[in-house]
């Protein structure tokens, strides 16, 4: 407790991690009260189509006069679900599976970095987006597949700890004692590995928010009648010669929240693990 | 910097090995991805296309009568010499079909970089002359909102914008065939959209190493010597500043052919992207490994030729690599 508030005064000690926080609460608070003070996001109200934003529809009203507020609000929360969801799960896993090629290397380490290296091959999107279409495309496929294509990074980082460390002459020591190596690994490794895996999973939070609404954009994501940023954009997208408004206040919001999120994520690398450089 | 040709040489032999590996592997990761879709293959690519004959076709094209490991050796060694086999639903070489297409791909993603450094690189110069001035600040707060907007926002509100509101220019399509002028008025929207985030990430790249490099012994040196500020920022701390830019040209390059997926369906414009968003909205699953493989290898290269150009222009990375690997 006394470490997160130590690191929270950090981040506000400076002007991009204020930002960052300030944006990042705005956009959690927007998906959270969203419901209080708007009406049902799938309520229809066909004699309200496109509305331009007004007192009883904050944010306008789209093709079948559902209020705009709402769902993008709903949509903003099922986003960010589905985002830090992916990104805990590919962090975990990549760490666990790094740690332990790191520990063990041989035959089985090689595999693992070899496997990452032809994951690492395709772009990122291409290769989430081929998943996805293959696939399917419900919400737990849908996770575990992006999931995928993020367990390399995390991988690849917590192996690289996980050798320097294999090395030191405590983690030898323990060895010789015949301390059993799952009890070194969860008393050493994972505490060593564990803060560059919490600042990689805040600064990949921001590509994962974009990578769903991407592939959600093109019809790959998340599907109806459930709906999240990206399907917001895009349901705005087709009809944008009647209204502009639908399609910009999802992008508006999707812009606030990676904004938000890189902010915070760069705060918190100075933060917890200066030596490392930033990433996109 | 004791570099020997021969070891040069070596360095270009392993990294060419390990890239053609990676290929080997991502081309079989591409063909298991493909064939472990649950249910009968042939059907799940036809759907309703089917009839006895095209399953014929395709269950033989495919080798999918013979077991699995001699049709991965089938689908790899074919795509080797580039035969991916013949289109069911034009009925053309799938490769003719991948070809055509992939100029305009690379005309936006190239563009687009090019873009990228051309006003990335200016900005981040500015901000590093005057670390901490209002100019610097409002530059290092419209980088990082160039970095963080996704590309399908930029796209859109470019779109909305040029294209629809002020009709400066063409909404859809990659423009007359016979026209450079009409191709490059399609071209301006998309590049812009997909280069943006790139202007502020290199912007920031070059201000930062910039300010590292400003304060190395040998600029103090120059600035001892008498030498102006002009040419020793112009001449000789942005060659060395420039090297973490190169260095990062392959991801770039990637991410920049990853997102003209987007941007080519929202532009509508012919190019891989939106040829893999078709095929696999139309189950054609052959042309979109033939177009992945494509983009895969074009990624893996253009990272290999990154990696040996920034080995020549950093002698430190040279030396270290030659040393690994001697």
């Amino acid at each position: 407790m006394k470490a997160l508030v130590g690191t929270l005064r950090r981040i506000c000690s400076e002007r991009d991690g204020r930002l960052g926080l300030l944006f990042s609460v705005v956009v959690v608070l927007f998906a959270l009260v969203g419901p209080l003070v708007s009406p049902s996001p799938n309520a229809i109200d066909v004699k309200a189509r496109f509305e331009p934003p007004s007192v009883t529809h904050l944010f306008g009203t789209d093709n079948i006069g559902r209020d705009l507020m709402a769902r993008t609000s709903a949509g903003t929360r099922y986003a960010l679900v589905l985002a830090v969801t992916i990104v805990l799960i590919s962090s975990i896993v990549g760490s666990l599976i790094g740690i332990s090629a790191g520990v063990l290397g041989g035959w089985y380490d090689r595999a693992v970095t070899a496997i990452f290296d032809i994951i690492n091959a395709f772009p990122p999107l291409i290769l989430a987006f081929a998943l996805i279409a293959l696939y399917g495309t419900g919400p737990v496929t849908f996770i575990l597949l992006i999931t995928v294509v993020f367990i390399p990074q995390f991988g690849r980082m917590a192996r690289a700890r996980a050798q320097a460390l294999r090395s030191q002459s405590f983690i030898e020591a323990e060895r010789l004692l015949a301390v059993h190596p799952v009890t070194i690994a969860l008393r050493h490794f994972l505490p060593n590995v564990a803060g560059p895996v919490i600042v990689l999973a805040s600064m990949n939070l921001p590509v994962v928010i974009t990578f769903e609404a991407s592939l959600s954009f093109l019809g790959f994501g998340v599907q109806p009648p459930k709906s999240s940023l990206g399907t917001l954009i895009k349901d705005g997208f087709v009809s944008i010669n009647q209204s502009w408004w639908p399609t910009v206040s999802a992008a508006i919001v999707l812009a606030i929240a990676t904004l938000g999120a890189t902010l915070l994520g760069e705060a918190l690398r100075r933060v917890i693990d200066p030596k490392t450089t930033g990433v996109r | 910097m004791s570099r020997s040709p021969g070891a040069i040489a070596r360095f270009v032999a392993s990294r060419l090995a390990s890239v053609l590996l990676t290929l080997f592997g991502a081309t079989v990761l591409l063909f298991l991805m493909v064939r472990l879709v649950p249910g009968d293959f042939a059907s799940v690519m036809l759907g309703p296309r089917a009839t006895p004959a095209l399953r014929a076709q395709i269950v033989h094209e495919m080798g999918l009568d013979r077991n699995v490991v001699e049709q991965l050796w089938l689908f790899v060694s074919r795509a080797v010499t580039g035969n991916f086999g013949q289109d069911v639903i034009s009925h053309r070489p799938i490769l003719d079909i991948v070809l055509e297409v992939i100029p305009n791909t690379l005309a936006l993603a190239f563009s687009a970089l090019a873009l990228a450094l051309v006003a990335g690189i200016p900005l981040g110069v500015v901000a590093a002359l005057r670390p901490g001035s209002w100019i610097d600040t409002i530059l290092a707060l419209l980088s990082i909102s160039f970095i963080t907007t996704p590309t399908l926002v930029v796209s859109i509100i470019l779109f909305l914008i040029f294209a629809i509101g002020l009709h400066w220019l063409p909404v859809a399509g990659a423009g007359d065939a016979g026209s450079p002028l009409d191709q490059l008025r399609h071209l301006i929207l998309p590049s812009i959209a997909m280069a943006l985030g790139w202007v502020g990430y290199i912007s920031r790249l070059v201000r930062a190493s910039l300010l590292d490099t400003l304060t190395e012994l040998h600029v103090r040196t120059l600035r001892a010597y008498g030498v102006s500020e002009l040419r020793i920022v112009g001449i000789f701390a942005l060659k060395l500043a420039l090297v973490p830019v190169v260095s990062i040209l392959g991801i770039g390059l990637g991410d920049l052919i990853g997102s003209s997926v987007v941007v080519e369906i929202i532009f509508a414009r012919p190019g891989i992207g939106s040829l893999i968003f078709n095929s696999i909205a139309q189950r054609n699953y052959p042309v979109v490994q033939a177009a992945v493989i494509f983009i895969v290898a074009f990624y893996i290269i253009a990272n290999l030729v990154v990696d040996l150009i920034n080995a020549m222009l950093d002698p430190r990375i040279g030396k270290s690599l030659t040393a690994r690997d001697g």
